[in-house]
């Protein structure tokens, strides 16, 4: 089985092909947030690079976010059109998970996180089990960084809280404020995500995945005009 | 290109047009236009005759917001695209192995919108290894015109709908010279903007229409003609003309006709986009006149066109309501010009929210 995989939700890009228990390929940058000019072509590089004509392969994994709303959309209509257009099954998986996948064997709490503007983050909170797979504790969600730390240091108990993702610098401060020792950090290379941890998951799941029609963004929040708009009906300030 | 470094894609795809270009069969484009709130796909056979054309509408999502939200449609776009698709192949009773090429809209229109049918034509022509063919929005809106009827060159194109009003000049196929176009609002949004002081709902241009129709053109409004030898549109000093006059109305405690006002805006509109568009006919020996773009569903605009056209003697085209707002068809048709010149676009295909007529 032959899986092509896709993260394009942040600034990362990364792309892989991942075959049963191997990773042939795998391609990510951390620099350009030019995915609809590059992605495809990746793609293309890889799949001649792995020998892989598009018929061979065996499903589609992509992340679904959170994260950019355009960068997921771009990933997740490449990802379901490929998909489609093949009759392969496809796979959404959770962008913050496919970031906690890079510490898989951690003892303690994993936390990834994107920073969601104003104060917020997109996170969540993993355990690992064993080496290969995750369990989550606390599933994805939009929330205030103020009020997830101390959620998350209830919810260690005495345990350490690994913090992954690209944004963690941002907010590293504000974090060791409020949690000092108790929260750690990784080097570099832990913080992007990589299509290769996708590829695997999406792998386990392609036989629950679904319709490739049905597969739709993770945003985790409404449009902001959307937002406005319900919030108005509930006043009762506006019909239908 | 050098040979040695061609991907496998670019083989494919370069394979699959030389075969089917020696075969002679009718050429089968799937088009695909996203480019604001109309998700869309089509399959044309030979640029003339349409086989399906889906369109998945969200003018009712947008009704509430008062105008389209881009993010919304770009939500919407995603929920619908491999559905509208797959629903324009059943329509056409055509299989992607039948399909020639992918022409998809790439710009101009709301960036987030245009990148949901760029990926997913991008996606397609790479897995199935059919050319991809990258349209302008408005050669498209020109182009359905030649699903009515076959273009006569030299012709001149009125262009009118929510974001565009232009005057374009084409020798030849594929070959656009805009003679002018607005300088500030597009004739749509001067409707949209007037329906809005009128109390009337988003979009606003049927409503004024509707309203022109019962009311009798006696409200003095300006004429933008701007330099005598312009070709450039302006709307927005007739939308602020329109304005003072309700509003010094309001304050002399008149009450004006609405449905007088809206026949003298559509008066003030049309005679300006018509003559000027008669005058472009005779300054450059146009054979054939054709009306483009969603404001083509306007009476009023078609009325004065048509008749206009009659007494000067030249043929006017205007396509069917259908083909005249956003749609997929108008894409492939346009999209087969550049099918026939092996013009076709990379992997690396982006959308391009500005993206200018003259040079794409
Ligand atoms: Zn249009």
């Amino acid at each position: 089985m032959r899986v092509l995989a896709i993260d394009t939700s942040n600034l990362v890009l990364s792309v892989a092909v991942v075959e049963d228990e191997r990773v042939l390929a795998e391609t990510t940058t951390n620099q350009q947030k030019n995915h609809s000019v590059r992605m495809m072509d990746a793609i293309s590089e890889l799949l001649d690079a792995t020998n892989t004509s598009p018929e061979e392969l065996s499903g589609i994994g992509v992340a679904i976010g959170p994260g950019s709303y355009t960068g997921v959309r771009i990933g997740v209509a490449s990802a379901k059109s490929i998909a489609w257009s093949l009759n392969l099954p496809v796979v959404g998986v959770s962008s913050l998970q496919a970031v906690a996948m890079n510490a898989l064997g951690f003892a303690d709490l994993i936390v990834p996180l994107f920073d969601a503007r104003r104060g917020q983050v997109y996170t969540g909170s993993y355990t690992s089990r064993g080496l290969d797979s995750l369990d989550v504790l606390e599933k994805e969600r939009i929330i205030l960084l103020q009020e997830w730390l101390p959620l998350m240091r209830d919810r260690a108990g005495g345990r350490s809280i690994l913090f992954l993702g690209e944004d963690v610098r941002m907010h590293r401060q504000t974090i060791e404020q409020v949690l000092g020792e108790q929260a750690l950090f990784a080097s570099p290379a832990f913080n992007h995500p990589r299509a290769a941890h996708i590829g695997y998951l999406a792998m386990q799941r392609l036989q629950e995945s679904g319709d490739a029609h049905a597969l739709v963004p993770e945003y985790l929040q409404l449009a902001e005009a959307e937002a406005k708009w319900l919030a108005q009906k509930q006043e009762g300030s506006v019909k239908e | 290109m050098n040979r040695t470094n061609q991907s496998r894609y670019e083989q494919r795809v370069m394979q699959a047009y030389q075969a089917h270009k020696q075969s002679g069969g009718p050429t089968y484009i799937l088009g695909i236009e996203t480019s604001c709130d109309e998700t869309s796909a089509s399959v044309v056979r030979d640029g003339r005759e349409v086989l399906s054309n889906v369109i998945a509408s969200q003018a009712d999502i947008h009704k509430r917001f008062g105008g389209v939200v881009p993010e919304v449609a770009s939500r919407r776009h995603v929920e619908n695209i491999t559905l509208t698709i797959e629903e324009a192949l059943r329509e056409a009773d055509k299989t992607l192995d039948e399909i020639h090429a992918i022409a998809v809209t790439y710009g101009p229109g709301l960036v987030g919108a245009l990148l949901v049918g760029v990926a997913a034509a991008k996606a397609i022509s790479l897995a199935r290894g059919i050319p991809l063919i990258g349209v302008h929005h408005i050669a498209g809106h020109i182009y359905a015109n030649r699903l009515v009827e076959e273009m006569d060159f030299p012709l001149i194109s009125l262009v009118v709908s929510g974001g565009h009003t232009e005057l374009v000049w084409m020798k030849g196929h594929g070959q656009f010279e805009i003679l002018g176009e607005t300088r500030d609002d597009a004739a749509g949004e001067a409707y949209d903007k007037v329906a809005r002081a009128l109390n009337m709902p988003y979009p606003g241009g049927p409503h004024i229409d509707r309203l022109a129709h019962e009311g009798e053109a006696n409200v003095p409004l300006p004429r933008s003609w701007l330099e005598p030898d312009s070709y450039d549109f302006s709307f927005s000093g007739l939308k602020s003309a329109v304005l003072n006059t309700l509003h010094n109305a309001a304050q002399r405690g008149e009450t004006i006709q609405p449905a007088n006002l809206a026949a003298s805006f559509q008066d003030s509109v049309t005679e300006v986009l018509v003559e000027k568009t008669l005058r472009a006919v005779r300054q450059f020996g146009a054979k054939q006149v054709l009306l483009a773009g969603g404001v083509a569903a306007n009476r009023g605009l078609r009325e004065r066109l048509q008749s206009r056209c009659q007494q000067e003697g030249i043929p006017l085209v205007i396509p069917p309501l259908s083909l005249c707002t956003d749609n997929a068809a108008m894409i492939a048709a346009a999209g087969y010009i550049r099918y026939e010149k092996g013009e076709f676009a990379g992997l690396d295909l982006n959308g391009v929210p500005g993206l200018s007529l003259a040079e794409h």
